[in-house]
């Protein structure tokens, strides 16, 4: 399958990436031979075939709703690029 | 003594029968790393200081009478695993500066159990990749062969362990990730059950697939680390609750009557003809051992690999989205607004790999394709682990070639992604139907190893065991030590 340019973008913009112009004629070609690739999937009829999710099929566990973890905030926050008394910073969003 | 060449066990025995200590044995292959690990970068990170730590840690243990199965055994992490206090990179320049808060499960059981952490191994950035040179840090090279290859995406693990850098290393597995590298290295790697090993503190690509295993240099060392590596865990909401076999005590086990398949499908276009001639000796083998052997069909093997780069991209570009530069890990200079910040910052934090590999995903997520690919591959799973079970109704184990080539050069398969991911071909599919494999050396192409797989049934990780130990007791390929290594 033949993507062009435009939908290279287009998943870009989607998957919140940043591509340099130069790379561009690059992941448009590859990502058609992986498209291609996958279209194999379409030789096989599957109507009828039960979709599988989880390798064993099992059912994911519960746990009961309890605390299990203490407050580590300094700990995670120690690591993050920009925090301001106990809360992540990022560029204004509300005007 | 040359401690290097010990492995797991006799390095364990040596221990505890005093004839070396924990510090010893970690300062001389330190040194080792020091010296050699110049040619293959096959760490990341070295923890020196607190691998000295831990070592003097197992001698105070042991001379009070505590000591464990590993303690003092040094081994090495893929950093793919979090570890506390220690950067975790996945080999990305998006965790480039990650301290990770917290120790992964893994982690956490080989402390318990005394092992000794030399450091953090190189790898595909975030396990993308079947030749380790898509990893921030540089590629690794193959110790039997510098200009190629040692596989991937677990090919620091796997490097380190045939270079005698260490004697084991953890990896993980999403495609082949272990079973692959350890065939292009000459050693005994495993992926166990899905589920078996515990994913927790495992930096996630593909949630359905992933699993973790060790590196070794034969199947008694594997099963010995097995030992430490597999069991429940509550962290780990796919952890499979069920007791976990001590695989050492039946490596010895007669293979009288086992039932090994060989499947049409691993033998075909594609199979180098060097590779095939060596695993049909190994195939000799284990007739002479007493198993019986015929011919299966996996009819849907073809179908593996496009079903696989729609479940691997698609559960990738949902794991990595949390990836934005705004809790840890790379944050691009001066955003201009929020779109700004995660679109820059994931443009220039990850690799080209990693980058194709989230587009394909969300593409093939994206409103309206559901159907047509994510729904498809999941049947397509549905059909291709059928064909396992239809196998397992005749036959204990499948035999066949772990990769299709021995390690080919640096750079051949970069520019083609199609090409990189055939080298796949044969593992692929176990890792779509859950099921445990190994890849064990069964002989030589030219001067590089052959890698030769075996599959069972769920939980079978003890039968696959014995059966690659009693071919090791009749063979020595597991014990060939790369030029310049011995």
């Amino acid at each position: 399958m033949a993507l062009t340019r435009s939908d290279v973008e287009k998943i870009a913009h989607l998957a919140r990436l940043a591509l340099d112009e130069e790379d561009i004629p690059r992941y448009t070609r590859t990502l058609s031979d992986i498209l291609d690739l996958v279209a194999q999937m379409n030789a096989v009829d599957t109507h009828g075939v039960e979709p599988m999710a989880h390798p064993l099929d099992e059912v994911q566990r519960l746990r009961p709703d309890e605390v299990t973890e203490g407050d580590q905030r300094d700990k995670f926050q120690a690591i993050a690029p920009l925090v301001q008394d106990g809360l992540y910073l990022v560029p204004k969003v509300i005007e | 003594m040359s401690l290097h060449r010990l492995g797991v066990r006799q390095l364990a025995d040596a221990l505890a029968r005093g004839e070396c200590s924990s510090v010893e044995l970690t300062q001389a292959l330190l040194a080792r790393i020091r010296r050699l690990d110049g040619d293959f970068n096959s760490f990341i990170t070295v923890t020196e200081e607190q691998a000295l730590d831990q070592a003097a840690e197992a001698d105070r243990r042991r001379a009070a009478g505590e000591a464990g199965p590993l303690t003092g055994v040094p081994i090495a992490h893929k950093d793919i695993f979090c570890t506390d206090g220690v950067r975790t990179s996945c080999a990305s320049r998006m965790l480039d500066n990650f301290i990770a808060p917290y120790d992964a499960t893994v982690v956490q059981r080989f402390k318990a159990a005394g092992a000794v952490m030399l450091g953090k191994t190189n790898m595909d950035e975030f396990a993308m990749g079947s030749s380790n040179e898509t990893s921030y840090y540089g590629p690794v090279r193959n110790p039997w062969d510098r200009e190629r290859v040692p596989g991937g995406s677990s090919g620091g693990s796997a490097a380190a362990v045939a270079a005698r850098l260490v004697p084991a290393a953890t990896g993980t597995d999403t495609g082949g990730s272990i079973r692959q590298p350890a065939a292009l290295c000459g050693l005994t790697g495993v992926k166990p059950t899905y589920g078996r090993v515990s994913r927790y503190g495992m930096i996630a690509f593909a949630s359905s697939l992933d699993q973790g295993g060790p590196l070794c240099r034969s199947a008694e060392d594997a099963a010995l680390i097995l030992e430490v590596m597999a069991g429940f865990d509550p962290r780990d909401s796919t952890s499979v609750d069920r007791p976990v076999p001590r695989y050492s005590a039946t490596l010895g086990d007669s293979l009288e009557g086992l039932e090994i398949g060989l499947p049409q499908e691993y033998f075909g276009d594609g199979l180098e003809p060097a590779v095939a001639a060596a695993v049909e000796q190994a195939v000799r083998v284990f007739e002479r051992l007493g198993a019986r052997v015929r011919q299966i069909r996996l009819p849907n093997t073809a179908l593996a690999v496009p079903t696989y780069y729609v479940v691997a991209p698609a559960e990738c570009s949902s794991n990595l989205s949390r990836y934005d530069g705004v809790r840890f890990g790379y944050r691009c200079r001066d955003p201009e607004d929020l779109m700004d910040l995660y679109k820059r910052t994931r443009g220039e934090g990850f690799g080209a790999e990693v980058k194709r590999r989230i587009m394909v995903g969300t593409y093939v997520l994206s409103a309206g394709y559901y159907d047509a690919y994510y729904l498809k591959a999941q049947k397509l799973r549905r059909l291709i682990s059928a064909d396992f079970q239809a196998a397992f109704a005749e036959v204990d184990v499948i035999l066949g070639p772990t990769s299709p080539t021995p390690a080919f050069p640096l750079g051949a398969r970069l520019e083609d992604p199609i090409q990189m991911y055939l080298s796949d071909i044969y593992t692929i599919a176990a890792n779509l139907a859950g099921l445990p494999a190994l890849s064990i050396p069964c002989g030589f192409a030219g001067h590089l190893p052959v890698g030769l797989q075996l599959i069972g049934d769920y939980f079978s990780e003890g039968r696959l065991l014995n059966a690659a130990h009693r071919y090791q007791q009749e063979t020595d390929w597991h014990e060939r030590i790369p030029p310049g290594c011995e």
